[in-house]
């Protein structure tokens, strides 16, 4: 039945961009006599412009986040939170891929294939992990992109929100696959 | 916040890579995101001039309008402070739409036309404002029914088995994002105001 629904969905989806190509400017250019192709063009015009803006603010985010990765302190922060993670119940195993889902999408879904190639794909550790990938963004990437993209760079209280949000999905994940899938 | 994320990160990155002897790494990271940065930006220049032209069509045609009305009875709590049947409505909900199923190419071109508008409605263009945090707070934490085509790739069979879990922990996490941002945004040290006075310095220097 879940299998059922979730392939349909994922068969409708793939519908969707096509239809919205076509149909928005049919809906236009039928109805509302809308000079789709003049308008079209003044509207992509933006695209290279805010393509360009976002660059500083993502050199920023991604340089900062990039030699954070790379210096092994994910490492140091997993040996000081076990003790409180077997306290809870958080698999260690999956902590890597909680600490990283915020930072990178490139380094989560590394961090994922990884549990799946050692623990296997019908491992509760990987089911676990690929919870947490498919119910999370990069926070810090969306942040740089779409405040970069208008110039904001006080972001008040954007980083806790989305920081706490992350913290209460990568929980979910682990608590809903222990309560679902065994 | 950011300030001291910033730099806190890359100190940490610092003092653990020398710490763990992977100071070169560390180096050749932070030169590598650099180049990594401008290839994502300009990767992002014909698919937003893509979506940013049908946008333009929908806006133009009326479209946007249909849809923010339909919908304001959700977006009004989420939102209060963007006017009725303004555009910025109808960007949100393209954006979260396309972020529900999975459509991330398109998502984030509506979710930057839609920051551009709310940025139209605020009075300090350097600080966020309410809706925009909640907007960003809420593409963070991802609502989706579809699951990511790599990870379905990735899990094979499994992937059935994760479907539910994944819109589960997706909804709580969004509920939670939610819930933060409205209790956040009333807390004096998270205000516009106290946002703005880390600035003031610098402009009384220049008076």
């Amino acid at each position: 039945m879940i299998e059922y629904i979730a392939q349909g969905l994922s068969s409708v989806a793939k519908y969707i961009i096509p239809l919205l190509l076509v149909g928005i400017p049919f809906y236009a250019l039928a109805v509302k006599k809308v000079k789709v192709y003049e308008v079209f063009v003044v509207g992509a015009k933006d695209g290279f412009t805010i393509a360009v803006r976002i660059i500083p603010y993502l050199v920023a985010i991604l340089v900062a986040v990039g030699m954070f990765r790379a210096s092994g302190a994910l490492d140091l922060l997993l040996n000081m939170l076990t003790p409180i993670l077997n306290l809870i119940g958080f698999p260690p195993e999956n902590l890597p891929l909680a600490l990283m889902r915020p930072l990178s999408g490139s380094g989560s879904l590394g961090l994922l294939t990884d549990l799946v190639n050692e623990h296997g794909a019908d491992s509760l550790t990987a089911k676990i992990g690929a919870t947490m990938f498919g119910s999370s963004e990069t926070t810090f990437y969306v942040l740089a992109v779409y405040f970069g993209s208008i110039g904001v760079v006080r972001s008040r209280h954007a980083i806790p929100a989305g920081l706490f949000a992350d913290a209460v999905g990568a929980l979910s994940a682990v608590y809903l696959c222990k309560l679902l899938l065994i | 916040m950011l300030n001291y994320i910033w730099f806190g990160m890359m100190a940490i990155g610092v003092g653990a890579g020398i710490y763990n002897g992977k100071i070169d790494a560390v180096t050749e990271a932070a030169i590598d995101m650099a180049k990594v940065s401008v290839n994502i930006a300009i990767g992002l220049i014909g698919i937003m001039a893509l979506w940013l032209g049908i946008m333009k069509i929908a806006e133009d045609s009326g479209l946007i309008r249909i849809i923010a009305k339909g919908l304001r009875p959700i977006t009004i709590r989420l939102f209060p402070d963007v006017p009725e049947d303004h555009p910025a409505i109808g960007s949100i909900v393209l954006n979260m739409s396309a972020n529900m199923l999975g459509l991330g190419n398109a998502a984030t071109p509506l979710g930057l036309k839609a920051m551009e508008e709310l940025q139209e409605l605020n009075p300090h263009k350097d600080t966020a404002t309410n809706s925009m945090v909640m907007f960003l707070a809420i593409n963070t934490s991802s609502v989706q029914i579809i699951l990511p085509a790599t990870v379905v790739a990735l899990m094979g069979a499994s992937a059935s088995d994760i479907f539910i879990t994944t819109i589960l922990a997706t909804l709580l996490s969004t509920i939670a994002a939610i819930t933060a941002v409205k209790v956040l945004e009333k807390m004096k040290r998270f205000s516009v105001s106290a946002a703005l006075e880390g600035a003031e310095p610098e402009v009384a220097d220049n008076d």
